[in-house]
């Protein structure tokens, strides 16, 4: 029955991933079609009053400079709400201006669509605040990540006319995109109860007699772009735990589906873009493997129960249900946490601190890798760029230089490909023994055992994929983990996105090379082995060691 | 020469290869391959751990440092050990070449005299007289006379080549011999720039520069040194935490397992015995780019006399006219060819022999010969009784009959198609005003040429033959030998043409040529092979230069160009694929005295921690030397589609790189564990 209700959620997403994708490549193929008719007048509107009507295709600098500007601005706004939140109006429950290193961290968390909350949004953020500053990250982060992904999936495949342009593709984004699918989704989320209100906290009395503050608020159309966003900052600390935020295993398949779909549809997109839609499915059938295995480690041994637990004799047929909701049991919990983490969404709907050693490996990995689907549009590009490294290496033993898509890939592509892989590691390995080598760092890890490892890296391994979800055991409220992790998430998301459009710069001014008998097919089977042996040898050889000493410790440990 | 270029482990080379391994651990050698450089930091590191065991407190593990010393250091040593003995190749060649270059005395022409200079006196531009006997002192050109050159201290080959002045052979080479007769040469080389000298300098690797895979390859290797690096690192102080004390030593043994030594080591031998490879084949590559470019050749383009065809036509068949008979046809023919040395004027007379026909030559005897011109187009006999034999292309001949009144047979013209189309050329053959009929002249395909081009095409290369000859006859040999296309009647220009159009549909081009006609498009070749016989600007516009002068072996570039990317991409999957098993070594036994349940990790059931840690060091090291065979002579290549070619050498460096460790860490620690 588990298992069933696993599978069906994965056949959905199967049947959408054709549509969407398609969808996805008129919006951005900019070629004129029917959904113009809908978007057009809208979108003319906008072009209008920004003054963008030629809306020439940029060059690989023009476009990541478009980005950035963008990024900047909307982090300037933001941090004026954050900081004077308490004197704006939409703040009935008078909460108060958020302080400079947790608004520095929050704002650097929404814009790289990490979502990262060292803040609980009940008491942190006003109704202004959650609507102009997070929802309005939702949309805008979401956007860039999608911009980008398209940027680069133009750069690979198409021939010497530039990225695209940023602003456009960040305005179709928004409108023809993410409004009418977040329109879609608040109406079902209403539909099964979700709240959407301006009302202030009500107060109940209730049948005890005590006085107990129900925080209520827009929480619908926040769920439906925190999902379909991946963005995963929840209404409230307990995010999508929470009743309100997701009060039944209905509106949980919903969030679930949000999340992972735009970035499941993304590598068919990429298909259509290159013409080859065996392309496109072989990187989606890399990242759906890759997401098996981790979904399978993750039930079976959130399943298996807590040897610790067990041994009590405490009943456990269930298995470890320890900071798991009731109402979606295992099944429901376990592929929530492997999609939140896989689709670098970050939202959770159980405590990602009391899954199982294993479970939580499963979690880690999947941001360690950020290739598994991955968030809007990074995910997709991760997952390129280890085509493009399995090309150089394997492409080698066929007798060719290396080419990917009729390119050849040369000393200026893995110059840059090497500045991302390394960084990765970097700004997860550097920080997680920085925090047990300084006093400031250390103070907050609650767990002394192997644990205690995990909840830090889990932390900073979270900032750099952009996921945004949290061992919540750790407290980390403080300068140390506000600055360490924004700097993280920073570097994480802005190094990797620059480099990476680069590379789709230098490929898009190549000669492109015939493709012959000879050549490397990429479209194939042996591609799809291929390409999660480097996944795996090189993205994941190198946490090894610290992974071995975090859950894999804890667990034989545990046994 | 070639005896010494023979053998690999030649005493004198490894023994030279042994000290040079020594003199490059300077750092400022080491400094330039990343991957290996920081392996001798580290060996540098416990060197002074061993020296100074008080300092660091380390008396306790003083043999365990010693071995772990000993094994870096051996590390470091056998990757230097692979490339001194891949550059002493070439360098032993290049001494041989040296010998040769001595000081020659040149004959210099100053106005009118002679004065005896030194060859290394001779400026570009000056005249010297070379005759029979004597060395020529620079690369030139044969401005006067004609002369027979012994080149084989270049070429090997030890038959002579006639070198005269103006048209395709005037070229000559520096060191080479005059054999007979007397040139006189306009030196077209200042010293040091000569074609020698180039030689010596591309074979002794001093001129090496890293070709642009390897420069990327390089950045990877030196990205994954810096993640490992971090990885290491960053491990100390976190298991610090769990009361895990790793000593530097095993962090440092951790951090070389982890490196791609195996193809850091290798790689610039593998670079360097590439172009060795080309060399030993005769074949100078101007650089290691060009042999890199071979291997990613889509189109080649090739001249049909002498590369897929032997360029001599043989006389194949006689086909009379009108109302003659093969006899009489054979007879004329064989007369008008009594005193042709041309190939084909022979070949008429073997015909004859084949078809046991009796020549009878009393009627030729005291007969003027008359030699084949351009603008008659024909050769023949004037008899002493006054008639004339002719034969030659059947244009000329037929003009020539008729401007004598003589009729034209009507099958004349249909038999002279029907060989062109089969391929052949049609000679006619008349005696005064009548024609007796065809030779039908054939050019043979060189035999093994279709299963050549059934290869190429296997390995996604199109071939394009050139070729003068008309449609007809191109398609024939086009067919026969088996190539994708053909050029007939083809110029120069049309060649550049050809390798311009093929370019902007993405694709890389090799040509072969000689002619000072065929530089340009050498020139715009991706890959451009001149024969040495060919002119100086020839050889100046080409990226190799083929010393036997023979142009089919463009042919076996390719495959060496592919071969020398395989055997990189190999050794580097090999490389990755191994961390899997050095993981499952050493991971478990940094943990195990803290963490006894790491014990499960511990899948090859290896001795001790310490042992495993050794065993996995001393197959790190060892699988330098183990792969050194590979790395010179290259992974086994046989043409084949590249999906096909791609799951072999998967299988064998991949899944093959995965599984070897685990088989070689567990012997080694069989025996290592005797002792720790």
């Amino acid at each position: 029955m588990e298992l069933l209700q696993m599978g069906i959620v994965i056949v959905v997403l199967l049947l959408l991933v054709k549509p969407v994708g398609t969808y996805m490549f008129h919006v951005f193929s900019n070629e004129p079609n029917r959904t113009d008719k809908v978007f057009g007048s809208t979108e003319n509107v906008i072009f209008k009053i920004i003054g963008l009507r030629n809306r020439d295709s940029m060059n690989w600098k023009k476009y990541v400079l478009s980005f950035i500007a963008t990024n900047a601005v909307l982090i300037a706004i933001s941090y004026l709400l954050l900081r004077f939140q308490g004197m704006l109006p939409g703040n009935p429950s008078g909460i108060e201006n958020m302080e400079a290193s947790l608004a520095l961290n929050t704002i650097i968390s929404f814009m790289t669509n990490t979502n990262l909350q060292h803040y609980s949004g009940e008491s942190g953020l006003t109704y202004l605040t959650q609507m102009a500053f997070v929802t309005m990250m939702m949309f805008t982060s979401a956007a860039s990540g999608a911009a980008i992904a398209v940027a680069f999936i133009r750069g690979i495949t198409r021939r010497g006319e530039g990225l695209g342009n940023f602003f456009q593709d960040f305005t179709k984004a928004i409108i023809r995109i993410f409004l009418p699918l977040a329109l879609i989704v608040t109406i079902a989320l209403v539909g099964l109860k979700v709240p959407q209100t301006f009302d202030p906290t009500a107060t109940v009395r209730t049948l005890e007699g005590v006085e107990q503050q129900i925080t209520m608020g827009p929480i619908a159309s926040l769920e439906a772009i925190k999902h379909l966003g991946t963005n995963g900052g929840g209404f409230f600390g307990a995010n999508s735990s929470h009743p309100f935020e997701n009060p039944s295993p209905l509106t949980n398949v919903i969030e679930i589906l949000s999340m992972w779909l735009l970035a499941a549809s993304l590598p068919y997109m990429f298909g259509l873009f290159a013409k080859n839609k065996k392309q496109g499915w072989v990187i989606f059938s890399s990242m759906m493997i890759l997401f098996l295995i981790f979904l399978s480690i993750s039930y079976s041994s959130e399943k298996a129960g807590n040897p610790a637990i067990n041994s009590l004799g405490i009943e456990s047929s269930q298995g470890s249900m320890e900071g798991k909701e009731v109402r979606f049991g295992i099944a429901q919990s376990a592929l929530f946490s492997t999609v939140t983490t896989a689709a670098t969404t970050g939202s959770v709907n159980n405590m990602h601190d009391t899954l199982t050693p294993l479970g939580g490996l499963a979690a880690l990995s999947e941001m360690m890798l950020n290739v598994v689907f991955g968030g809007k549009g990074v995910g997709l590009v991760n997952m390129l760029m280890y085509a493009i490294l399995g090309v150089f290496i394997c492409g080698l033993m066929v007798g060719r230089t290396p080419e990917f898509l009729g390119r050849k890939i040369e000393a200026r592509e893995m110059k840059l490909i090497a500045l991302v892989i390394l960084v990765h590691p970097f700004i997860i390995l550097v920080p997680t023994a920085l925090s047990f080598m300084t006093a400031s760092g250390y103070d907050s890890i609650s767990n002394p055992g192997f644990h205690g490892l995990t909840q830090s890296l889990y932390e900073y391994t979270s900032s750099a994929a952009n996921n945004g979800s949290g061992f919540e055991g750790l407290a980390d409220n403080n300068v140390f983990w506000n600055v360490s992790t924004g700097l993280v998430m920073f570097f994480g998301r802005y190094m990797s996105i620059i480099a990476m459009l680069a590379v789709a710069g230098s490929l898009n001014a190549k000669k492109p090379v015939a493709e012959t008998i000879g050549t490397f097919r990429t479209d194939n089977k042996l591609f799809i082995g291929i390409l999660i042996g480097v996944v795996l040898l090189i993205g994941a050889l190198t946490f090894l060691p610290v992974i071995v000493l975090g859950p894999v410790a804890e667990f034989l440990t545990l046994h | 020469m070639s005896n010494i270029r023979k053998s690999m482990f030649n005493g004198e080379i490894a023994k030279h290869a042994v000290k040079e391994s020594f003199i490059k651990l300077n750092p400022m050698f080491m400094i330039k391959n990343p991957v290996m450089f920081v392996v001798e930091v580290g060996t540098f590191v416990v060197l002074m751990m061993v020296l100074f065991p008080s300092y660091f407190a380390t008396e306790d593990q003083l043999g365990f440092n010693i071995s772990v010393f000993l094994i870096l250091l051996f590390t470091v040593l056998f990757a230097n050990f692979a490339e001194s003995l891949a550059e002493g190749r070439g360098k032993a060649q290049a001494d041989s070449l040296k010998k040769g270059k001595q000081e020659i005395k040149a004959n210099k022409r100053v106005g009118l005299e002679i004065k005896i200079v030194n060859s290394t006196e001779l400026r570009k531009g000056d005249v010297v007289i070379v005759s029979s006997g004597e060395m020529i002192p620079g690369d030139g050109e044969v401005i006067e006379g004609l002369a027979s050159v012994d080149e084989s201290a270049i070429t090997g080959e030890s038959a002579p080549v006639i070198k005269e002045a103006g048209g395709d052979f005037n070229s000559v080479t520096g060191g080479t011999r005059v054999v007979s007769d007397e040139i006189v040469v306009r030196i077209t080389a200042d010293p040091g720039e000569s074609f020698i000298d180039k030689m010596i300098s591309l074979v002794e690797g001093a001129q090496r520069q890293k070709t642009p895979n390897e420069i990327a390859l390089n950045t990877l290797l030196t990205c994954l040194t810096l993640i490992f690096l971090i990885v290491v690192v960053t491990l100390a102080p976190i298991a610090k935490h769990f009361e895990i004390d790793l000593p530097i030593p095993v962090l440092i043994s951790l951090l070389v397992c982890l490196i791609p030594t195996t193809i850091g080591g290798l790689l610039s031998a593998i670079g360097i015995a590439g172009m060795d490879r080309v060399t030993q084949f005769n074949v100078l590559a101007m650089s290691g780019k060009a042999v890199e470019a071979s291997g990613d050749i889509n189109t080649m383009i090739l001249d049909k006399t002498g590369t897929i065809t032997f360029g001599n036509r043989m006389a194949s068949e006689f086909i009379p006219v009108g109302k003659m008979s093969k006899k009489e046809l054979g007879y004329w023919a064989s007369i008008s060819s009594l005193k042709d040395e041309t190939p084909e004027g022979r070949s008429v007379l073997e015909l004859m022999r084949k078809l046991d026909y009796t020549i009878e030559d009393t009627i030729a005897t005291g007969g003027e010969f008359v030699e084949f011109k351009a603008q008659t187009r024909m050769s023949g006999i004037d008899l002493k009784d006054g008639r004339h034999v002719r034969k030659g292309a059947v244009d000329s001949v037929r003009k020539w009959v008729e401007s004598q009144g003589g009729l034209i047979p009507a099958d004349l013209e249909d038999k002279a198609n029907v060989i062109a189309s089969d391929g052949g050329t049609p000679l006619a053959v008349a005696v005064d005003g009548v024609i007796y009929g065809l030779i039908y002249l054939k050019d043979t395909v060189k035999p093994g040429m279709k299963e050549r081009f059934d290869q190429l095409r296997q390995m996604g290369i199109k071939t394009i033959m050139c070729t003068g000859d008309n449609p007809l006859t191109a398609a024939t040999i086009a067919r026969e030998a088996g190539v994708d296309s053909f050029i007939a009647e083809s110029t120069p220009e049309d060649k550049i043409e050809v390798i311009r159009r093929e370019q902007s549909e993405g694709k890389l081009v090799a040509m072969t040529g000689d002619g000072t006609n065929d530089a340009p498009a050498l020139a715009q070749a991706d890959v451009g092979l001149a024969m040495n016989s060919g002119t100086t600007a020839a050889k100046e516009a080409a990226n190799m230069v083929d010393l036997d002068s023979d142009p089919s072996k463009i042919i076996e570039v390719v495959a060496i160009g592919k071969q020398l990317l395989m055997t990189r991409g190999a050794l580097t999957t090999f490389s990755i694929a191994n961390d899997v098993a050095k993981y499952f070594a050493i991971i478990p036994a940094m943990f195990m005295v803290a963490i006894p349940e790491m014990n499960v990790l511990n899948v090859m059931g290896l001795g001790s921690p310490l042992s495993a840690i050794l065993s996995a060091l001393i197959f790190n090291a060892v699988i330098i030397p183990l792969l050194i065979p590979l790395a010179m002579k290259g992974v086994k290549y046989k043409p084949m589609g590249a999906s096909k070619l791609l799951s072999r050498n998967l299988i064998i460096y991949g899944v093959g790189g995965v599984i070897a460790p685990f088989i070689g860490i567990k012997a080694i620690d069989l025996i290592v564990h005797l002792w720790i």
